[in-house]
């Protein structure tokens, strides 16, 4: 067979093996499961028309919930930063008795069915409960029923995605940056900002958009300690859950999909911000 | 500037990285350490570098006591092994860094001409806005260089620089910095566990064993005069056999080699035979080349094998062999042991071949 046959068999052979099987798959999958249940979500609010639509979505009580529901997720985030932060740094840097234990017990919140978790936090912060009291009787604070409460389990549900994403990233870091910035002058602090953060940046990230999507959508732990107050403590999911008891569908699907263009909108800035910082440019 | 190492010693648990380690090094001289892995290498230019702390020693530069001082305020350039570059920056902020982060940090044009001086020295003016991962592993070197001259370090620690480089790329690389170094005049360390690359480019090559320097000293002295055993053994590919000495000469037996005449009490010895020690001539003979090496150069190098053992030998003129082929071979000398630890040079009884 002469070279250029074989170039001309060559170039219509698709660079992957098995390139349709696998697209077609991954496509009819995605599809399947992602892409037909969020049209229908989509679709089904339009039922009542854009004006029947608009006017359910301003109702003070829909708004009230969705400010509570991403206002609670992103104080539950900006708290998880910091602390998913320092606990993957303990986890790969220092060497203390019990480290394999806290690593097990990080994943305990992905693993526990999210309303055990919320009828312990309420138990616990409950004005009668082991930390409530004391937070109470000290400081006057009520954590449970209130909306620091909601961020309480919102910040207990979403630790894990921070300390997972992060763990990874910094073990793979190694120490060797760090040093060398030490033997060119950089105090320990200007390592830290300079180099250690600007490195772990796309990984924390990662994190905060995985924790966030996690905390807007969480449902089970919450209504256990928010007390469901309309307008105080009502979070969007609960308030799909009602429309649908009161046969409500389609206003039920136009709280959702405010939901999800809101989650969307978020998700897509984390996403284009990830891109700059992957770029290094800072 | 000058570097003074006394007896430092470094321990991990119970075992000793460092046990009792002295150097000196000359204003401007380039030493290099060599010595297999484990052997404490790493760890003594981590001491210098103050990433380290030692149990007991000091360590001095121009006559300063570095105890207790921090690697950041020690100048002391390092270029890691696997570079270590901030992989967030362009090459541009890794060379500016060390500049940036001082008490009293220069003015941002300042910094950008100090930054492009640099880089027309490590000859990458062209990379400046490039990432690290945008660039060949010989040009983040450069890379790495350039920033930990940024510095205008007092000396400069290179911890295996050019491991990560192919074999051609090394071979330029590695003159060229030994160029630099001759141009600059910082005082230079160098880790390595190649002895081609210690022995090309340092003034003095400090080989160490097991957490110490046995023996510290130019490339050729080294050859000619090595402290231990371990020493022979380690630099110039010379092959080990064990012999025993009687009445002045040294016999290899069961080995069928010609014995060699040399001036250690009787006993057991190690005999240390260079390539150019063993002289292969072509022709019918006990002993079959096993590989051949430079083929075309005047004087090839060989492998041969003789009595199960295998030689690292030198062709001796003739015929040019084949692998495969049988030869004869002669010694020309070597350099023994003593079981009390004595050197002494061997040299032939009688002028013949092998078998």
């Amino acid at each position: 067979m002469s070279a250029t046959a074989l170039l001309g068999r060559r170039s219509r052979v698709a660079p992957v093996p098995g390139l349709g099987l696998t697209l077609g798959i991954t496509l009819a999958w995605v599809g399947l499961i992602v892409v037909i249940p969020l049209a229908a979500l989509a679709i089904k609010p339009w039922e009542l028309g854009v004006a029947g639509v608009a006017q359910s979505l301003a109702e003070p009580r829909v708004l009230s919930a969705l400010a509570v529901s991403f206002g609670a997720a992103l104080l539950a985030t900006l708290v998880n930063l910091p602390l998913g932060l320092l606990l993957a740094w303990a986890i790969v840097r220092l060497d203390f008795p019990g480290r394999r234990i806290l690593d097990s017990v990080i994943d305990l919140p992905f693993s526990l069915p999210t309303a055990v978790a919320g009828i312990a936090l309420t138990a616990l912060f409950a004005p009668n409960g082991w930390l409530g009291a004391p937070l109470m009787a000290a400081f006057g604070w009520q954590v449970a029923y209130t909306q620091a409460g909601i961020a309480v389990a919102l910040i207990f549900v979403g630790l894990p995605f921070i300390v997972r994403t992060v763990e990874p990233v910094l073990r793979d870091l190694g120490r060797d940056a760090e040093e060398a910035a030490a033997t060119l002058g950089a105090t320990r602090p200007q390592t830290l900002g300079r180099v250690v953060l600007p490195m772990l940046a796309p990984a924390l990230l990662t994190g905060a958009g995985l924790a966030f999507a996690r905390a807007v959508g969480e449902y089970g732990s919450v209504i256990f300690i928010a007390g469901n107050v309309p307008m105080v403590t009502e979070i969007a999911p609960l308030l799909i859950v009602i429309r649908l008891e009161q046969f409500d569908y389609a206003g039920a699907a136009a709280v959702g999909l405010a939901m999800l263009v809101l989650s969307f909108a978020i998700l897509l800035i984390l996403n284009l911000l990830q891109r700059r910082l992957r770029r290094g440019r800072r | 500037m000058s570097i003074e190492v006394r007896e430092i010693v470094r321990r991990f648990g119970a075992t000793a990285a460092l046990e009792g380690v002295s150097l000196h090094v000359a204003r401007g001289e380039f030493v290099a350490l060599l010595g297999p892995s484990g052997s404490g290498k790493t760890t003594l230019l981590r001491i210098l570098a103050g990433l380290e702390g030692s149990d007991v020693g000091s360590v001095r530069i121009e006559g300063e006591d570095m105890t207790g001082v921090p690697a950041r305020e020690r100048r002391i350039g390092v270029v890691f092994q696997h570079y270590a570059l901030f992989r967030h920056m362009t090459v541009l902020d890794n060379v500016a860094f060390g500049l940036r982060v001082r008490k009293r940090r220069p003015s941002a044009a300042e910094i950008a001409r100090r930054v492009r001086e640099l880089l027309a020295l490590v000859q990458i003016p062209e990379l400046e806005r490039r990432y690290p991962e945008q660039i060949s592993g010989g040009q983040r070197q450069r890379v790495a260089l350039a920033r930990a001259l940024a510095i205008e370090p007092r000396l400069l620690l290179l911890d295996e620089p050019f491991g990560a480089l192919d074999a051609l790329v090394r071979k330029d690389v590695r003159r060229w910095v030994r160029g630099l170094h001759d141009r600059l005049g910082i005082s230079t360390i160098l880790v390595t566990h190649d002895q081609e690359e210690a022995m090309e480019m340092a003034d003095r090559v400090a080989v160490m064993e097991r957490g110490r320097i046995v023996q510290c000293d130019t490339a050729e002295a080294l050859l000619r005069e090595p402290a231990t055993p371990f020493v022979a053994g380690f630099l110039g590919e010379a092959t080990r056999l064990d012999c025993h000495v009687r009445g002045g000469v040294a016999h290899f037996d069961p080995l069928p080699l010609p014995p060699l005449r040399v001036t250690l009490p009787d006993g057991p010895a190690q005999a240390f035979l260079r390539p150019g020690d063993i002289a292969v001539h072509a022709g019918p003979g006990p002993c079959t080349v096993r590989a051949l090496r430079d083929a075309a150069e005047e004087r090839a190098r060989l492998v041969v094998e003789f009595g199960g053992v295998l030689l690292d030998a030198t062709m001796a003129g003739g015929q040019p062999v084949q692998r495969g082929a049988s030869c004869r071979m002669a010694l020309r000398g070597g350099i023994l042991f003593g079981a009390d630890g004595r050197r002494a040079d061997a040299e032939p009884v009688v002028r013949v071949l092998a078998g």
